[in-house]
């Protein structure tokens, strides 16, 4: 059984009112009163989260290697989908998928290039066990560690103030290694570190720190007007800037070819064998036949995760409750309401064949959805 | 804490009853049942003129969270529903049991000598 975790920000969250919820084994504020209002001040000034639960992994040339061989690029270069070799300045930062030999997703990640001695890789909460085995058991013959740094807390500030108004708040050496950060790139100093990066669509800090020193940077981010906000507001803001969650969009049994990650895989150099690789191949060869798209709901209601489908056949209407016999079907993989766009939003799984509408299952009744590309708003605009 | 007030009765899935001096039955859900839920987005009313009995889903709150059905607390007729709702569901955060009521009830038994009343209702979400 899980253990139910707390990040060393829990007592914070209690003293800030949050509402305690389990998440991925994690006791973890949902809300600290809205969620409404929270995702609003994230798309137009500033909020933070705890994203302790993350786990921040280093990958560093293992110490009983022999130097001369051991390559953590060569490493990350057959682990990961995205190709590392794109990472040639310090502190740039990659998103890609780690996968199975079956071209499933075992998790997506952010992987930091700092130096060829070092890399920093964020993984999922959920997923951070099953990651490390994988990882570790991969190390050994690249000459490679694998080191989970649970040492270090880490708390996101994201929003169009976030920037500006954490520097108020972070001790003047970090602030000076963040300052002139360009988005997607990270920065040491000392134990601290901090990534422009986030899950929200918007401008912002992700900051680690020693754990010891979580606590006090996050009276003083509130004090400078960086409002605490919860994990409903984290998955509402990030299913409008259309990013995928892993376990919801993605899984072990999903490939990226038809989770809307293909953007993230690299398929050149042609001779880079990435673990799943020849599977992704096959599956292109064979023509991919499904995708992940967006849906606005243009009546009243809530899209949700598994609501089914149903795909417009050549401009045959569908009627009232009757399920056209061979319509093609596919599923909502995550659905909510957009407090930016005051409509339900969703991430659907469908057939390639869909056009620009179709009907959503919900409670027995079809309702009508327009498709679009899978992003709604970014940075405090809806697209 | 959420607010229970004395003179409502209530049901273990958290709607409250108030009885109307025309013999309607005013249906809502309480405030430590909004508060659960967390700000509401959408509201599916049932449609006036429906029969229904006790424990019948007759309604869907929905918050940006989850959907949450309603339950058909006394067995009757619905004559009237909060239409307010509609472009407004924030209104049972607000107001769960004034400007957010959600439906009335003409009663066809009555049954509201068996619902909980505020002190039981208070013992129950204590728990």
């Amino acid at each position: 059984m899980t253990m139910s975790n707390k990040t060393v920000l829990f007592d914070k969250h209690v003293e800030y009112n949050g509402k305690i919820v389990d998440f991925a084994g994690w006791q973890m504020p949902v809300n600290y009163g809205s969620q409404i209002d929270e995702h609003h001040q994230v798309r137009t000034d500033a909020g933070m989260f705890d994203v302790s639960h993350m786990v921040i992994v280093d990958i560093e040339v293992a110490t009983d290697a022999a130097t001369e061989a051991a390559s953590i690029k060569d490493f990350l270069q057959h682990m990961l989908a995205n190709d590392v070799a794109k990472l040639t300045e310090s502190g740039k930062a990659l998103y890609s998928c780690m996968l199975n030999t079956e071209g499933g997703v075992i998790d997506d990640l952010i992987v930091y290039y700092m130096n060829d001695e070092w890399y920093r890789v964020v993984v999922n909460a959920g997923t951070a066990e099953k990651d490390l085995a994988w990882l570790n058991q991969h190390a050994e013959s690249f000459g490679v560690s694998v080191k989970a740094r649970d040492d270090l807390a880490m708390i996101a500030v994201q929003g169009p103030h976030a920037r500006e108004k954490s520097f108020d708040a972070l001790p003047v050496d970090v602030v000076e290694a963040a300052t002139p950060l360009k988005r997607f790139f990270g920065a040491d100093c000392g134990d601290w570190f901090v990534g422009r990066t986030g899950y929200t669509g918007e401008d912002g800090f992700e900051i680690m720190m020693p754990l010891s020193e979580a606590p006090a940077l996050w009276d003083k981010l509130a004090n400078a007007g960086i409002k605490p906000c919860g994990l409903g507001a984290r998955d509402t803001l990030r299913l409008e800037a259309g990013m995928n969650l892993y376990g919801n969009d993605m899984t072990e049994d999903t490939s990226p070819l038809i989770s809307g990650l293909g953007w993230t895989i690299s398929w050149q150099p042609e001779d880079r064998a990435f673990i799943g690789r020849d599977v992704l191949e096959k599956e292109k060869a064979e023509g991919i036949k499904q995708k992940i798209v967006g849906l606005i709901l243009e009546e009243r209601g809530v899209l949700r995760e598994h609501q089914k489908v149903i795909v417009e056949l050549n401009g045959e209407q569908l009627e009232g409750e009757a399920l056209i016999g061979d319509a093609l079907i596919g599923e909502i993989t995550s659905g909510t309401f957009s407090p930016s766009l005051q409509k339900s939003i969703a991430l659907a799984r469908v057939p390639v064949e869909i056009g620009e509408t179709c009907a959503v299952e919900i409670r027995g009744k079809l309702l009508k959805a327009s498709v679009v590309k899978p992003v709604f708003v970014r940075d405090g605009q809806p697209v | 804490m959420s607010e229970v007030p004395s003179e409502l009765k209530y049901t273990e899935s958290h709607e409250w009853l108030r009885a109307e001096d025309d013999g309607l039955v005013t249906v809502g859900i309480s405030d430590h049942a909004q508060a659960l839920l967390g700000d509401l987005v959408f509201v599916e009313l049932p449609e006036a003129g429906t029969e229904f009995v006790t424990g019948d889903e007759c309604c869907v709150v929905e918050s940006v969270k989850a959907a949450s059905d309603v339950y058909m607390p006394i067995s009757g007729e619905i004559v009237a529903v909060n239409e307010a709702l509609a472009d407004e569901p924030e209104i049972i955060n607000s107001s769960p049991y004034d400007n957010g009521w959600l439906f009335k009830v003409r009663p066809s038994a009555n049954e509201m000598a068996d619902l909980m009343d505020a002190d039981a209702y208070q013992a129950e979400i204590d728990e």
